[in-house]
Parts: C-alpha cells; sequence; structure tokens
C-alpha cells in the first residue's frame, strides 16, 4: 500500500492519524511528563486547570496531563502486547489447522475452544492472584483470549484461498505445506489479519481499562486510563473532571483505532476480493 | 394487555410507595460495603457478620453500648469474688431465642463449651482461654470460674464471638441465624441483601423498627448513587473521600465517630534494616502524618503517636515523638549506615486507606532515600504473606481489636517486637484491676513502643456514616463492630 | 452424523482439560482459606480444626478425582465460606446473571440489527455515515463508564429506575425486571453497536454478489433483493458474532454487576476468589466453561445446518 492510496481513503487517513497522535503522546511520556507521576503533593489535591496543570491535578495531587500520558503508554502496550501473543500464537495455529486439515485441524480447534471457553476475567483473577495484580496479568488474560480469535480468522482465510488456483498451482509445484503457508497464504490473509489486530487492540484497551477498573490491571505508582477512572470513579459527582478525562481518551483512542481498521479493511480488501473472484 | 396492567399496577405502587414515605416508617434499608459469607459470629472473623448480627439477631452475657463500656445483656447483674476469679451471672427471665425455644443456664453453659471444644472454629478462642468451667447454678444462673484474672473479661463476653446460642440451632446459625436478639432473621438474598425482622416476643425493650434490610454494596460510586436515589436509608460507614456530596445536603446527615481502629506503617523489627532504632526513628520522621490523613482519609483520621485510641481515657499523645523532619531523618539513616537510604517492599491489603496511605508514604521515603516497591495483595494473601509467615518489610494495616496493646507483648507477634520491659509491664497490667494503676502502666507502654518507633503511626481510623437526616439512634462511634438497630427510628 | 460425533467429543475433551487446568490453578493459589475464615487472631488448633473441616489435608490427585466424580453425578459440593450448597448458590446467581445476558442480547439485536440493515439500504448516504458514527461511538464507550452515566441519569436524577440491586424474582417479577433494565442497556450498547456493523458489512458484501444481481435482474427492487436473500445470506457472519457474545455475556458481566450490585454468577466467582472458597470458585467456573463452550457448540451445529459446505470442509 502507498501514500497515495492513503489519500483516498480519508476516513482511514484520520484514524491513523488520530491513532498515531495518541501513540506519540503516550511515548512522548517515556522521554518527559510535564510533572512526574509518582510526585505525589496533598496541598496540591483537585486543582482546577490552569497554566501550570493544563488538566488540573488528581486526588493524590498529581498531574492530570501527565498521567493521561503515561496512562495512554500503558493502554497502547497491554492492548498491543495482548494482540502480539494472540497473533503470535494464534495465526499458526489456524493456519496449521487448515494447512494440515483432519485430526490436526480438530486438535488445534479445540484448544482454540478452551481458551476462548475460560472467562478472560475469571483468568485475570486468577492469574492475578497467583503473580500479583499488574499490567502483565492483563496482557497474558487478554491475550489468552486473542489466541482463539486470531486462530479462527487465520484459519478462515487460509481455508477459503486453499481452493483458489494459485495455491493449487503452488501445491503442483510440489510445494510443502509449511512452504505454501508461509510464502502464498500468510501474504494473503495479512490484511485479515491487520485488520483483526486493530479491532483486537482496541478491544484490548477497553478490557484493560475494565480489568484495572475491578483493580486486576495496571497497580500504582504506575497507572492506566482504566486506573485513573478506578481512582475517580467515587469522586464522579464532586470532581467530574477525574472521570471524564480517562473516559473520554479511552473513547477517543478506540474510535481512532477503529476508524483506521475500517479504513484498513476497505483499503486493502478490494484486493482479496478480486483474487477470490479470480 | 398483560404488560399494561401490570405497568398500571407498577405506577399505583409508586404512588402507594411515595404516599408511604411521608408517614411514619418503621422500616430502614442500610447500606454496608461487604457482604458476609455466613452469619455465624462465632465462627468466623469477618466483621461483616457482626455488622449484621451483633446486638440484633444475636445477644451475649453483656454487651458493649456505643461509649465502649460493658452493660448488661443476657445476664442482668453479675457478682465478681473478691480474687477476680468467679463471675456469678443472673440471667434475664422470659427469653426466647427465635425458633421458640427458651434460654437458661444450659444455652450458656453450651455456648461456652462449644466455644472452648477441641474441633471449635471460633476466630477468637483464645480470648476465653481464661475459662476454667462453666457451672449451672439454676436456669436462671450460671457461675464461670477463671484460671486467672482477666480484666478485659466482662468486655469479650459482650464481643460477638461470644453471643449465647442455643444446642438446637447452633449448626445452622450460618444460613439461618436463631438468637435472643430484638431482631429475627427472615431471608438472605445472598449478593443482594439480608433481611431482619422484630422478634415479637423479646424480651427487652421494643425496638422502634419492624423490619430493616442490609443492602450489600461494594462500590463507593454505586453506594452514593443508592443514597441519592433513595434506595438506601444510610450507611454505617462511608468512603470518606465521597462525603463531600452529603454535607450540606439537607437531606442527609453525616455522622464523625471513632473507631478502635489504630492505622500503623507495620514494620518487621525481626528483619535488617528494620532492627536498628535509627532506621525506624529515621522512617517516623519521614512519616507526614497531616498528608496521609488528607491524603487517606480526606482529613477524617485522628493523628496517633502509639497504638493507642485517643478517645480512651489512658491515652496519651505522643504525636511529637518523632516530628515530621526530613533532615533529622537522613542524618539518623546516615548514623545508622544508610546515607544513600535503602529498597524494600511495602505490602498493602485490598482497603483504600492502606493502598492511599502507602502511595503517599513511598512518594515521602523516597526523599530520605528508602525506595519503596508497592506490593497490593489480597487478604488471602495478606494474611498468609505478612501475618502467619512474617514474610514482608512493611505493611499498612488498621487494628481494629479495642485495647489490643498487649500485641506488643507478644514476640511471635507478626511485627517481631521484642522487649521484655513491655512484656512485664504487659503482665502486670493484666493482672491489675485498680483503674488508676492501669491507665499508669498502659501508658508507660504506649510511651515505649511510641520511643522504639516499633511501628509508623498514622491515624486512628473514624467512622464516616451517612444517613438520612430523619433517622436518629444511630451509633455515631464503632467501639465494638456492629450495626446496632435497637435504638434507630424516624422522626419528622 | 460423524461430525456431530467428533464435535461432541471434542466438547467433552474441552471440558476435561477445563476442569483439571481450573484445578490445578486453584490449587497454586496463595493463602489459606482456613485463615481468611478465621482472621489474624485465629487460634492455632481453631485453624487446625477448620482445616479438617475443610477436607484440605486430602491429597490433591484425590480431590480433583471426587470433584470430578461428583460433578459428574451433579453433586458440586459444598462451600465451606458460605456454608451451603453449591449447587443451590450457582443456582441463584444464575437467576440473575441469565435474564441479564438474554436481555442485554435482545436489545442488542433490537437495536443493532435494523440498524445495520438501515445503514446497508443506505450505504454511502449521510444516515449511513451517521449510523456508522453513532456505532464507533458506542463500540468505543467502557460499558461500566456508561453504567454510571445511565445511573445518574435514569436512577439519581429522573428516578426512573433503581440505581442497582435486584428484587429477587419471586417476591417481585415486575421489580426484578425494573432492577435489570439498567444493567441490560449498559451490556447491550456495544454489542448492538457491533452487531450493526456486522450487519452492515455483510449486507454490503452479499449485495454485490451474484445471486443478489439475478434478483434484481428478475425484476426485484433492491430492497426486496437485499430483504429476501441478502438478510438471510448475510445471517452466517452474525450468527458467529451472536454466540460470541452470548458467550461474553455469560461470563463477562462481572464489571457491570459491581456497577448495579447485582448478584450475578460473575460477582460470585470474583467474591469467591478472594475468599479462597476454592469448592465454589471450581464448580462456579466450570458452570461456566460449561455454559461458553455449549454455545460454541450450538453455533458450529447450527453452521453446519445451514452451510452444508462447511461440514463438509470441516469433517
Amino acid at each position: 500500500m502507498n501514500w497515495r492510496r492513503l489519500l483516498d481513503h480519508p476516513s482511514l487517513a484520520l484514524g491513523l492519524a488520530a491513532t498515531l497522535a495518541f501513540a506519540l503522546l503516550g511515548l512522548a511520556s517515556l522521554i518527559w511528563t510535564p510533572y512526574p507521576i509518582a510526585d505525589i503533593a496533598i496541598s496540591r489535591r483537585f486543582l482546577v486547570p490552569d497554566a501550570s496543570h493544563l488538566l488540573g491535578t488528581d486526588h493524590l495531587g498529581r498531574d492530570m496531563l501527565s498521567l493521561i500520558m503515561a496512562g495512554t503508554l500503558t493502554s497502547f502496550t497491554v492492548g498491543a502486547a495482548a494482540v502480539a501473543i494472540g497473533v503470535g500464537i494464534g495465526v499458526p495455529m489456524g493456519l496449521v489447522a487448515a494447512m494440515w486439515g483432519g485430526p490436526v485441524d480438530w486438535v488445534a480447534m479445540r484448544i482454540s475452544d478452551l481458551a476462548f471457553a475460560f472467562p478472560s476475567v475469571i483468568i485475570a483473577i486468577l492469574i492475578a492472584t497467583l503473580i500479583g495484580p499488574g499490567a502483565t496479568n492483563a496482557i497474558i488474560a487478554i491475550g489468552i483470549f486473542n489466541i482463539p480469535v486470531f486462530a479462527r480468522v487465520a484459519r478462515g482465510g487460509a481455508l477459503a484461498l486453499s481452493s483458489l488456483d494459485f495455491i493449487g498451482a503452488a501445491r503442483l509445484a510440489g510445494l510443502g505445506k509449511a512452504a505454501i503457508a508461509w510464502r502464498h497464504i500468510l501474504p494473503n490473509i495479512m490484511s485479515l489479519i491487520i485488520v483483526q489486530g486493530t479491532i483486537q487492540l482496541s478491544l484490548g484497551i477497553l478490557a484493560e481499562a475494565g480489568l484495572s477498573y475491578i483493580g486486576l490491571g495496571t497497580q500504582p505508582p504506575a497507572t492506566s486510563l482504566g486506573l485513573m477512572l478506578r481512582d475517580a470513579q467515587s469522586l464522579f459527582l464532586i470532581h467530574p473532571s477525574l472521570s471524564l478525562l480517562p473516559g473520554l481518551a479511552i473513547v477517543l483512542i478506540v474510535v481512532a483505532l477503529n476508524i483506521a481498521g475500517d479504513g484498513l479493511r476497505d483499503a486493502l480488501d478490494p484486493r482479496l476480493r478480486r483474487q477470490e473472484l479470480a | 394487555m398483560r404488560a399494561t396492567k401490570s405497568l398500571a399496577l407498577a405506577m399505583a405502587g409508586l404512588l402507594l410507595a411515595t404516599g408511604l414515605a411521608c408517614a411514619q416508617s418503621t422500616e430502614i434499608r442500610i447500606g454496608v460495603a461487604l457482604e458476609p459469607p455466613a452469619l455465624d459470629p462465632t465462627a468466623g472473623a469477618a466483621e461483616a457478620i457482626d455488622v449484621v448480627v451483633y446486638q440484633n439477631i444475636f445477644e451475649g452475657l453483656t454487651r458493649i453500648d456505643q461509649t465502649g463500656a460493658v452493660q448488661p445483656g443476657l445476664a442482668t447483674a453479675w457478682t465478681i469474688t473478691e480474687d477476680g476469679l468467679s463471675y456469678r451471672f443472673t440471667l434475664a427471665q422470659g427469653v426466647t431465642f427465635h425458633d421458640g425455644t427458651s434460654f437458661d443456664a444450659e444455652d450458656v453453659k453450651f455456648t461456652f463449651e462449644r466455644l472452648l471444644a477441641d474441633d471449635s472454629v471460633n476466630a477468637q478462642k483464645a480470648l476465653y482461654q481464661s475459662i476454667a468451667a462453666v457451672t449451672v447454678i439454676d436456669p436462671q444462673t450460671v457461675e464461670i470460674t477463671l484460671s486467672r484474672p482477666d480484666g478485659l473479661f466482662l468486655f469479650n463476653l459482650g464481643r460477638g464471638d461470644a453471643v449465647i446460642v442455643a444446642p438446637e440451632s447452633a449448626d445452622n446459625n450460618a444460613n439461618e441465624p436463631i438468637g435472643t436478639g430484638p431482631f429475627a432473621f427472615v431471608q438472605w438474598d445472598r449478593g443482594s441483601r439480608v433481611i431482619l425482622e422484630q422478634y415479637g416476643p423479646y424480651w427487652g425493650e421494643k425496638p422502634a423498627l419492624t423490619k430493616a434490610s442490609y443492602v450489600f454494596i461494594s462500590d463507593t460510586a454505586t453506594m452514593t448513587n443508592a443514597l441519592l436515589a433513595g434506595d438506601i436509608d444510610g450507611t454505617n460507614n462511608f468512603a470518606p473521600e465521597a462525603l463531600a456530596v452529603f454535607e450540606g445536603n439537607p437531606q442527609f446527615k453525616v455522622l464523625v465517630g471513632s473507631t478502635e481502629g489504630e492505622t500503623i506503617l507495620a514494620t518487621n523489627n525481626a528483619r535488617a534494616p528494620f532492627d536498628t532504632l535509627a532506621v525506624r526513628q529515621a522512617m517516623a520522621h519521614a512519616i507526614n502524618r497531616h498528608d496521609i490523613i488528607e491524603g487517606a482519609t480526606y482529613g477524617y483520621g485522628v493523628p496517633i503517636g502509639s497504638h493507642f485510641a485517643p478517645h480512651h481515657p489512658y491515652y496519651v499523645d505522643l504525636t511529637e515523638t518523632y516530628p515530621f523532619d526530613l533532615d533529622a531523618a537522613k542524618t539518623l539513616l546516615a548514623g545508622a549506615g544508610y546515607p544513600e537510604g535503602f529498597s524494600a517492599t511495602l505490602k498493602l491489603p485490598p482497603v483504600a486507606y492502606a493502598r492511599l496511605s502507602g502511595q503517599i508514604i513511598a512518594s515521602e521515603f523516597a526523599k530520605i532515600g528508602v525506595r519503596l516497591e508497592l506490593i497490593n495483595m489480597e487478604w488471602a494473601q495478606w494474611l498468609e504473606d505478612v501475618f502467619a509467615n512474617k514474610d514482608f518489610d512493611l505493611t499498612i494495616i488498621s487494628h481494629v481489636e479495642p485495647f489490643d496493646i498487649g500485641i506488643y507483648a507478644n514476640p511471635d507477634y507478626y511485627f517481631g517486637y521484642d522487649n521484655p520491659e513491655v512484656q512485664a509491664l504487659n503482665e502486670t497490667l493484666n493482672a491489675t484491676t485498680d483503674e488508676a494503676q492501669r491507665k499508669v502502666l498502659a501508658q508507660q507502654i504506649q510511651i515505649i513502643i511510641a520511643k522504639d518507633a516499633v511501628n509508623g503511626y498514622l491515624f486512628e481510623l473514624a467512622q464516616t456514616g451517612v444517613w438520612n437526616a430523619k433517622l436518629e439512634g444511630m451509633w455515631q462511634n464503632a467501639p465494638i463492630e456492629g450495626v446496632v438497630l435497637h435504638d434507630i427510628h424516624w422522626v419528622e | 452424523m460423524l461430525y456431530l460425533l467428533r464435535r461432541l467429543a471434542g466438547f467433552a475433551l474441552t471440558l476435561l482439560i477445563a476442569a483439571l487446568v481450573i484445578f490445578v490453578l486453584l490449587d497454586l493459589l496463595p493463602g489459606d482459606p482456613a485463615r481468611f475464615i478465621l482472621g489474624i487472631n485465629a487460634s492455632a488448633d481453631a485453624l487446625a480444626a477448620l482445616r479438617l473441616q475443610m477436607g484440605l489435608d486430602i491429597p490433591a490427585p484425590a480431590r480433583f478425582g471426587n470433584w470430578v466424580w461428583s460433578m459428574l453425578q451433579g453433586d458440586f459440593g459444598v462451600s465451606h465460606t458460605q456454608r451451603a450448597p453449591v449447587a443451590k448458590l450457582i443456582a441463584e446467581r444464575m437467576a440473575v446473571t441469565l435474564p441479564l445476558s438474554v436481555f442485554a442480547m435482545a436489545i442488542s439485536m433490537a437495536v443493532g440489527l435494523p440498524l445495520g440493515i438501515l445503514a446497508a439500504r443506505h450505504r454511502g448516504k449521510p444516515l449511513d455515515t451517521a449510523l456508522m458514527v453513532m456505532a464507533q461511538g458506542g463500540v468505543a464507550v467502557p460499558n461500566f463508564w456508561f453504567g454510571m452515566l445511565l445511573t445518574l441519569l435514569f436512577a439519581v436524577t429522573l428516578r426512573w429506575l433503581p440505581p442497582g440491586g435486584f428484587t429477587p424474582w419471586y417476591e417481585d417479577g415486575w421489580l426484578a425486571l425494573r432492577g435489570l433494565v439498567l444493567p441490560s442497556l449498559a451490556l447491550a450498547l456495544p454489542q448492538a453497536a457491533i452487531l450493526a456493523r456486522v450487519m452492515r458489512t455483510a449486507l454490503v458484501d452479499v449485495a454485490g454478489q451474484d445471486f443478489i444481481r439475478t434478483a434484481r435482474a428478475k425484476g426485484m427492487t433492491y430492497g426486496e433483493a437485499i430483504w429476501r436473500h441478502g438478510v438471510r445470506n448475510a445471517l452466517l457472519p452474525v450468527l458467529t458474532i451472536l454466540g460470541l457474545q452470548f458467550a461474553y455475556l455469560i461470563a463477562g458481566t462481572i464489571i457491570v454487576e459491581n456497577v448495579f450490585y447485582l448478584p450475578g454468577l460473575g460477582r460470585l466467582i470474583f467474591t469467591a476468589i478472594s475468599e479462597r472458597d476454592l469448592v465454589l470458585v471450581r464448580s462456579a467456573t466450570m458452570v461456566l466453561v460449561l455454559a461458553v463452550s455449549a454455545t460454541m457448540l450450538v453455533v458450529d451445529l447450527t453452521y453446519a445446518l445451514v452451510d452444508p459446505r462447511l461440514r463438509e470442509r470441516r469433517a
């Protein structure tokens, strides 16, 4: 995909730009935040936005802008790492299932069923209890949930392609199953995986928020958008901005990701469809 | 058609309910944060059990009133022998359990034998170890003999752990509690609420309320909504951060009272570097009580300088023993051989005051070079790691037992403080019955542990209740765990 | 038939492995259940007595065997913390969780599917754009946050509905129903948004295919063609999503249950884990796994019925 085609899809451009903006905001927190987020000063708490604290301060006197920057990074990291787990394990599983078929397919799909059948929140609670709550725990719990999703996408895509001529040709040319999967199937289902990836990323960010909200995700002194929501929840009627800001940030990030995902699908799909029709 | 009809019915019901609210109500719905796992106060430590049942469903021989004083309960009077070893109780007449069976001296004997039996699962069994024998003199009289004098014995008899149960029903109390109290158990919709109703044949003065529900709402925001929407009439202890919603609202009243909870930065005295006095003193100097109390309790906690409740007559103010002074702290640390400070872990149980205090203390200690890693854990794990296995550096916890300074005389206790002087003083204190002497002894212990900076002394937890402005008779203070319904009533 | 058998065998195997995983995970949890119940002043002999009562002295493999065996016979054991039969505890919570999930599903279908069809019908027009923008927002709002906002509006400000809590069905069905309205809405919003998007995409996809063109060539209007042929053919992806959503709702309502203090299955398990009520957690989690697996099984079987091609390919 080249850049000119990006301009043919204004929503894709918009979604990508917004996602990128948030990602950069988060990444920037690694180098610089207006105030250190572990810096607690009770005397400065609940300040309204002004020149020194652009978004005000929270219940511990921490700068809200700094927290949102750091929280955005955590949310992205958790979501992305969970997608990486899903893609890393799910896609090979789906491909193997589709290429080998028969008992292999059966076993792979049962493993995927198993991973799916475990309610992710309960997995998260159990992991949190075992290794202590934290971002890692959220990553694992959401990642496990992502595995069957990507396995099904990869398997479905591979099955749809396997009946097509060029795969048959590759088979006739004597290529092994692994090679076909790697060279011919994977590149062609990449768009499906990328699209699913953006969806799972946005779901992961929402899931992280939910887990942190019930106290199983990110733990202080680190922060995430979900943890900020949790901290601010009981103060909603007194200091609404403390919940509205992180809530809004979550909504905007997820919308940006979804728009980008939809745009990607629109931009990438025709190619896939043409091949299907060929 | 059916839907329309039920809609109309519901509307009528709503109107009726609004109408009723104007009349004098005798019902109450109380929001409480934690749901009890079971309802037997003699077989579990959960405070949530006592919140529902104590002095409502169950009664003991004595009862604790809202000032923390011991009052007659099922025992209307008692005499104590000169040596303090034998207590003779006269029992109330005409008392029946909620299942109709009558109460007499045999039930008392049964209760304590069950409590002390080998297979007893009473959470406070140790408190009653001094009981040597329970003798039935006649159905209305019972004598308890002790193996050693026990200054707190009458108080302990008034605890939820020692309520009188009947042999016919004791085994089912976890799910269908049957006691002698003014309210009888009606139903328990697990996950939502417990409903109690006034027990008609109650032997004592009748309460004003006829029905009470305890509604379990763990989330503060949800509790706020339930109060504002009138779904509950009050709560005995509301999260201090959101109290501002109700202060100044004429429909509600906020009751701020005391509890027995000394909140401390418990320190593992048996582990380096905390076995060094100077290190503990340095930490004590680095504690900014004002900020912790503001940040963790929104100003409602009362500062403490030792392990003693400020509202107790024996209390000495020791908050200035080690005033907030970062320079002094750094000097002490350097003197102890830690000029650059050190790293340690701070294990925090799942309660808001601990989590918030922990964050604030970590931020303050960083200024003297003490780097704390916060580890949040659940109760089950905290109990095992910190309390049972003593595998911790620092933790934050509120000790809610009344008059519990005796834990400093136990070298096996989790903070590992072993001081023969305190142990000797405590032994004398336990054997002393003279009030003036007891006070002197208790104050000596307070001073020693404050100077030794055994733990970081932070604040006494406050009880912050939020109630409908038309309710009267709630306990403002919490000298013991429980939400006692007896005196609560609606006024116009 | 062979397909059915295989699928059933897979179902049983999934359950057995799930049981093993749950058991092992729970046994590894730190924290002593007896100490949790008796608290910090418990004496050693009281703790020992309680552990004995709870059967914690029996070796793990024997406890696993006993558990699976009694579950097969329909005996879910007795919770030691709550001292009540687990089956009863679960059944009570199911009376909340099941209707809640069903209502949320019903609302999301009632809202999501028609909107999806409407958007597809007006593809590329302002209405489509407006609907899809709304859907984007709907997907992106965290449901617990939305729940809070709903409560503030409908319970605290307008006082139309209770802010939470649940009256048991047997006591007052109407009140019980009212208690489920806001939580169902909170759960349904993102689901409806997802459904609308899936429905629209599926319809747009089939709209370009030959049979729709044929139908139109035969004189049907676009709307008729979509309605007669499109919707039916778009049902497959929608069905998958519905299956996933139901599975999600059954297990994923913990957070919303917390916001509305509903006594649902999710919260039961959540509390039971923190109370180390191992018997209860084990059996209740198994019930959830069973429900989700059964849903997936039904979806797969329906798939095979709707689209025989899949059956051949899989078998």
